[in-house]
């Protein structure tokens, strides 16, 4: 994890949680019946497309709009290794980090890249791109062990082992 | 230095002498709301997580809302699974068709002011109309925060929003967050609490409070606070002296302060497909409408109800117009029942759906088809939020709905 | 040889003085109805198939939107939206969400004598105010809008002779499950079922619109009564008269006549998934149930309510049941409100649901689950009906619905 390359799909601004699922679609039984359902108001043909290991870039504001946590968990089951957005709605960053999937906020990235290219990102570091780097600040000790710990269920796991 | 009205809440909850934005606390949930599309998640993460019981399961309140009346032969699954879980763990706080959470927590007297509330739904923020810190958090965080009653926030800077004055007839305090949300910008509230104050919102009634607290996370913000006063103790029956701690400082410090005057507000829209693409309804009328939509946590209460009565009194809908109306609660529609709302709206050819949150979750209640148009009083016009990505939706007060409703296009009242 | 009232309305609008049965006629209709379930499909036949692309004349058409409103997905907001765009360019009478279809056409348009064509089972309803209302499909629809006309051939009648009076607590759809129950889901086929004999006089309008409605349920093409007193001012109260009140005549053929003694009627329920298959209530009794239903074409009407008001008044639906009531229009939804019936319903903890299709139709509102048991005042029991294929669903009267939501299990409405 601490070293990845992956092929950019671009989005814009605002990019809302009823894009990345549609409520009409919650109501599947999993995230893996869902997953072709992803993006489908905006880009109904980028479920089809993206393969594991790929990473989305966006603007600002990205995940914005309701608490579902499917929108992170679409994104985690379609093979998405990271998103990379000028900012990001709070309740989606908790639930993308709960669920262990990596997001990295950079304000100049998501102008200087084109979709179809590949990037490379070193945790907590830099993005490379095209022979320029882009800093990242690096996460919270708090929100790292969470996603050392594989996510906030197994966290709780380890905690209640340790309860009982 | 002083604190805000979020920094009081978090002190007294967690019994810190000082706490500031930015630190990472610890905070004890006094409710926690599950709605019934993410209970299956809920109780399946809550039970991987290897907890056995739920920490105190008096604090915890299920709600069906989303998927009432079932509208897929799937939904009931929610229902059953949310039944067993129930059951298993104890909880006994359960509306099953009594309408929308976020109505059912205020008005059923769940919620206090000065409460740390999380809830499975964005829209959580709505209880910051009588002065509590309420948040949407993701299932995963509910299952842990259930078995452990505890949950990390980053304690948020504050923005004030200071709005004087009197409101020009017509214009309600839907249209008052719609133009904050525009000035903002959706992410312009990211992390933030915004504080509302000054003597417009004073004299807000507590559903007008809930209008603009529901919409904070439309900014981005974490939680929209109102400081609880007269209104909100008689509201909650307490005491006004027990709602004292929660006054703000007057020095206390505000990442910024934004000053409206009431009399410079107008009737606006939000414009498709972006809650903060605001313009004046005189910008936008004459656009034709298919379908009107009064309802919602954002405005499906009573006040609303009554305010497009009063408009549609003795008229009728413009031909080939859908109006749906949804009333937020069970004791809303009895109420506007009594009041002889309900005649009013059905008279004039209103459709009338039972309560819960119907269209604005896009699962039924009014979905539309390419090239239609939605005049709706909810609190989202994301791209096929309401069924077709190729249908537009427009925000607007319950005043602006009621009156377009009979014109069949959009009309400044 | 006398012709009973079916086949003198036939002879009417074949403009003939004698039809007999067996004979194909063409006939001229008075009123032709479409509602949501297929009308997109006609309208995409006019577009497509006619050169042309006229109406006999717009005012004998009407379309109502029921089934699917307010729509659950985009497929059926398109078919409204087809609907009220081609209403709106050929001047048809359109409603949509005003109620289900055969309430709007009983409260706003059929008149005694009437020949009607409807593209839903169901138009079988209209027989209770002396009209000969009949099913189609999409085609036979779209041939009648263009040209006014249809081609019949005249059933055979069946005669159902009714004497004495319902016991209390029984009701008329009591007796119809019954009668279906004992002459078969195709004990009728492609007859007239003629209700008739002194009994009927203690019919109302709201029990004879319920006989008739189900009259398909055995098959029927339609169901059939003779316009009386009452049926004439009914026509009044809504400021209509009657277009013809015929009468069959006493040497009229039958194929078959059966007599019931109103008072020998018990109340029944029809058991999954066959609406034959009906058996004293008392038989079922103590199944649970997950859902409750007092709505439909059948039995969605004022009187309905107010049976379900008094059944719920003061009382608590079960909690293990979703309890939804669907007047079947607006005017009944109207005077529902005025006589406090909404009041009571909220209050039971029951579901309001504007007036439609609703659990009836089974896809949009209220739908049940895998495994699932509903018992419903609705029309038909089919398998899947009302939602999952793996549902039940019993039939049974607004009293016994609405006295099993209350219990959480089938049982019989007994007075305190």
């Amino acid at each position: 994890m601490e070293k990845f390359k992956g092929n950019i799909w671009l989005l814009g601004d605002d990019i809302d949680t009823d894009i990345i699922i549609p409520t009409e679609y919650l109501a599947l039984k999993t995230v893996e019946e869902m997953k072709e359902y992803a993006f489908s108001p905006l880009r109904p043909e980028l479920s089809g497309n993206i393969e594991t290991g790929d990473i989305i870039v966006a603007g600002k504001n990205f995940g914005c709009g309701s608490s579902r946590e499917q929108a992170p968990e679409v994104l985690i089951a379609l093979g998405i290794k990271c998103v990379i957005a000028k900012s990001f709605a709070r309740i989606f960053f908790r639930n993308s980090i709960n669920n262990g999937l990596l997001l990295i906020e950079n304000e100049e990235f998501p102008d200087n890249c084109k979709e179809g290219t590949s990037v490379e990102v070193q945790l907590n570091k830099n993005i490379i791109y095209e022979n320029k780097e882009y800093k990242i600040q690096p996460l919270p000790d708090n929100l790292m062990s969470i996603i050392k710990e594989g996510g906030l269920v197994e966290s709780m796991k380890k905690r209640n082992k340790q309860v009982n | 230095m002083g604190y805000t009205l979020i920094e009081k809440i978090v002190m007294k909850n967690t019994g810190l002498d000082n706490v500031e934005s930015g630190s990472i606390v610890i905070v004890n949930a006094d409710k926690l709301m599950v709605h019934d599309i993410f209970i299956p998640f809920v109780a399946q993460k809550f039970e991987e997580m290897g907890f056995k019981k739920i920490y105190d399961p008096n604090k915890m309140v299920l709600i069906y809302d989303h998927l009432v009346p079932t509208a897929k032969v799937e939904d009931v699954r929610h229902f059953k699974i949310a039944e067993e879980f129930c059951e298993k763990y104890g909880v006994k706080n359960i509306h099953r068709s009594d309408g929308i959470c976020h109505q059912l927590m205020v008005e059923g007297g769940y919620v206090k002011p000065g409460d740390i509330v999380f809830g499975t739904d964005s829209h959580t923020t709505t209880y910051g109309a009588i002065g509590a810190f309420s948040t949407g958090i993701g299932y995963t965080e509910m299952a842990a925060v259930l078995g452990t009653g505890e949950l990390w926030i980053k304690v948020p800077q504050t923005i004030k929003v200071n709005i004087d004055g009197k409101l020009p007839n017509g214009v309600t305090s839907k249209d008052v967050i719609l133009r904050i949300i525009g000035d903002l910008k959706a992410d312009g509230a990211t992390y933030k609490a915004l504080e509302f104050s000054g003597n417009c919102v004073e004299n807000m009634s507590i559903s007008s409070r809930m209008t603009m607290a529901n919409m904070a996370i439309e900014a981005g913000a974490k939680s929209g606070l109102f400081v609880p006063d007269k209104k909100t103790a008689e509201y909650c029956n307490i005491d006004m002296k027990d709602l004292e701690y929660l006054q703000p400082d007057s020095d206390a410090k505000y990442e910024r302060v934004l000053n409206y005057k009431a009399e410079d507000l107008e009737p606006v829209v939000a414009y498709p497909s972006q809650v903060d693409n605001i313009k004046t309804v005189k910008e936008v009328s004459g656009t034709k409408i298919d379908q009107v939509f009064i309802g919602s946590c954002t405005n499906g209460r009573l006040e609303d109800l009554e305010v497009a009565a009063e408009i549609l009194k003795g008229k009728k809908i413009s031909k080939y117009l859908k109006l749906i109306v949804t009333p937020a609660s069970r004791k809303i529609y009895n109420e506007a029942l009594d009041k002889g709302i309900i005649k009013v709206l059905a008279e004039a050819g209103a459709i009338i759906t039972h309560p819960g949150c119907g269209l604005c979750c896009g699962r039924s209640g009014g979905i539309v088809s390419e090239g239609e148009k939605v005049l709706a009083t909810n609190n989202r016009n994301f791209l096929g939020r309401m069924g077709s990505s190729k249908a537009e939706i427009y925000l607007c007060s319950p005043v602006v709905a009621a009156v377009s409703a009979l014109t069949g296009e959009i009309t400044n009242p | 040889m006398g012709m009973t009232i079916g086949e003198k309305i036939l002879a009417n609008a074949a403009s003939k003085d004698k039809v007999v049965p067996g004979e194909i006629v063409t006939v001229d209709l008075d009123l032709i109805m479409s509602n949501d379930g297929t009308t997109h499909l006609t309208i995409d036949m006019f577009e497509n198939k006619i050169k042309k692309k006229e109406i006999f004349d717009s005012r004998k058409v009407v379309f109502v939107v029921d089934h699917n409103i307010p729509a659950e997905n985009e497929k059926t907001a398109m078919v409204h939206k087809k609907m009220r765009e081609f209403a709106n360019k050929h001047s048809i009478d359109f409603h949509e969400g005003r109620g289900v279809c055969h309430q709007v056409m009983v409260e706003d348009y059929v008149r005694s004598g009437q020949l009607i064509l409807g593209a839903d089972s169901h138009t079988c309803t209209y027989g209770a105010l002396g009209a000969f209302g009949t099913g189609v499909g999409g085609t036979d629809f779209l041939y009648a809008m263009v040209t006014g006309t249809t081609w019949l051939m005249v059933p055979e009648t069946i005669k159902i002779n009714l004497t004495g009076k319902l016991p209390k607590g029984v009701s008329a759809r009591d007796l119809m499950l019954k009668i279906i129950g004992d002459i078969g889901a195709n004990g009728a086929n492609y007859k007239i079922l003629e209700f008739g004999g002194e009994g009927i006089k203690n019919f109302n309008i709201s029990d004879r619109l319920v006989l008739c409605n189900l009259a398909v349920e055995a098959g029927a093409k339609t169901g059939i009564i003779e316009a009386d007193e009452i049926t004439l001012e009914y026509l009044k109260s809504k400021g209509r008269s009657p277009k013809n009140v015929f009468h069959s005549d006493d040497d009229a053929k039958y194929k078959k006549v059966y007599e019931y003694d109103l008072n020998q009627i018990e109340p029944v329920i029809a058991r999954p998934d066959h609406i034959d298959d009906v058996v004293s209530i008392k038989e079922v009794d103590k199944v649970k149930i997950d859902e409750a239903f007092i709505g439909s074409c059948n039995s969605g009407r004022i009187e309905d309510l107010r049976v379900a008001a008094e059944v719920l008044k003061g009382k608590k639906v079960s909690e293990k049941v979703r309890c939804i009531i669907t007047p079947a229009s607006n005017n009944v939804y109207l005077q529902a409100l005025e006589e406090g019936l909404l009041n009571i319903f909220m209050e039971s903890g029951a579901m309001i649901m504007n007036p439609n299709c609703s659990v009836c139709w089974g896809s949009c509102q209220g739908v049940i689950g895998e495994g699932e048991i509903l018992i419903s005042t609705g029309t038909r029991n089919f398998k899947g009906r009302a939602g999952h294929k793996d549902s039940k669903v019993y039939l049974a009267s607004v009293a016994n619905v609405a006295a099993s939501a209350v219990a959480g299990y089938i049982t019989e409405y007994k007075e305190d």
